[in-house]
């Protein structure tokens, strides 16, 4: 149970390109999640809702992207999505895969709104 | 009322990864190999650096930092050895992160060689954080079962080490060594594995000598 302060880090990141972009509020953040990044979804979005009141994200609304697994296997190169952790190539049973994507955690976009005209 | 939508692409372990790179870094021109040590709480990890210390303290020099929730049991258990511990009580946090290794850093005496980080026991959490350590260590005690690599993935996929612990008690235990070694390998073929007992000593000086080894390497590659 990690997720809380994944969500503080977002967090700074969030204040900071607030400042950046001289927003007032920030309405939408949207995460990439891995299925394999070791985070759970639902409690992240708990650990945000819970992160959000009193901050400049107050009332944004969070989105999360699960990706799949993919792995290419370094003996043969096929490229294939997995549903599990026992990684072995599905062509030809090596188990020398490398991981292409699966394991992320990324803030990928925020929307923002300001004041000024 | 104007809005806009900002592509951020950020990493949202970017700040842990970085000060881990920094440590690294640092480690490695200093010479110091440095085991960030994984495991459930009670698997062993005190205990198999209390005999650590034992067999390295004629040979070579060794740090520890131990991060707990609450108290200072296991550095006090460490420096009773005669090796300097510096205990991190995260007051409830799941597990040790990159910022709170940097603090303990300047401490470390130079002529280290070796730097022990015994996370929090907990078999899930500190899988995601990089400390700055050259190698990682998972343990996995016999009582605990031989199912645990497929149920915890995460710590045995990001380590480089697999060290079963209390291996005295196979006997007493339904516990398959072979199963084990294999499910763990399944998921990570890159895995090295020591049978260990800290009662009864088996498999220790293996793994000093696997330890020594790898200091050297390291030692060569900065020389």
């Amino acid at each position: 149970m990690h997720e809380l302060s994944i969500v503080a880090g977002l967090f700074e990141t969030l204040e900071a390109q607030a400042r950046e972009n001289r927003a007032a509020r920030i309405t939408g953040v949207t995460l990439k999640i891995g299925r394999l990044s070791g985070v759970v979804p639902e409690l992240l979005e708990s650990a945000f809702d819970m992160y959000k009141k009193g901050t400049i994200a107050e009332a944004a609304k969070l989105t999360v992207d699960v990706v799949p697994l993919r792995v290419r296997c370094r003996a043969c190169g096929t490229e294939r999505g997995v549903e599990s952790y026992v990684l072995l190539c599905a062509a030809c049973a090596s188990p020398d895969l490398e991981i292409l994507e699966g394991t992320e955690m990324i803030l990928e976009r925020i929307e923002l709104e300001s004041d000024d005209p | 009322m104007p809005t806009k939508d900002v592509i951020v692409l950020a990493d949202l372990l970017g700040t842990n990864k970085k000060i881990a790179a920094d440590i690294r870094a640092e480690l490695e021109r200093r010479g110091i190999l440095a085991v960030n040590l994984l495991s459930s709480p009670g698997a062993g990890k005190t205990s198999l650096l209390e005999q650590i210390a034992v067999r390295l303290r004629d040979t070579a020099k060794m740090a520890v930092i131990e991060g707990d929730i609450e108290t200072e049991r296991d550095a006090e258990r460490i420096r009773a050895k005669g090796v300097p511990a510096w205990q991190i009580t995260t007051g409830g946090a799941c597990h040790l992160e990159a910022k709170m290794i940097a603090r303990v850093l300047p401490e470390v005496p130079p002529e280290s060689e070796f730097l022990f980080i015994e996370n929090v026991g907990n078999l899930v959490c500190p899988a995601s954080y990089e400390l700055g350590e050259r190698l990682r260590f998972v343990l996995l005690s016999t009582p605990e079962g031989d199912d645990k690599p497929k149920k915890y993935p995460k710590a045995f996929t990001t380590s480089d080490v697999m060290v079963l612990t209390k291996a005295d008690l196979l006997p007493y235990l339904p516990f398959d060594i072979e199963k084990v070694k294999a499910e763990a390998l399944e998921l990570n073929p890159r895995l090295k594995i020591f049978v260990t007992s800290a009662v009864t000593g088996q498999g220790l000086d293996g793994l000093i000598a696997f330890l020594a080894g790898e200091r050297r390497d390291l030692a060569a590659r900065h020389a």
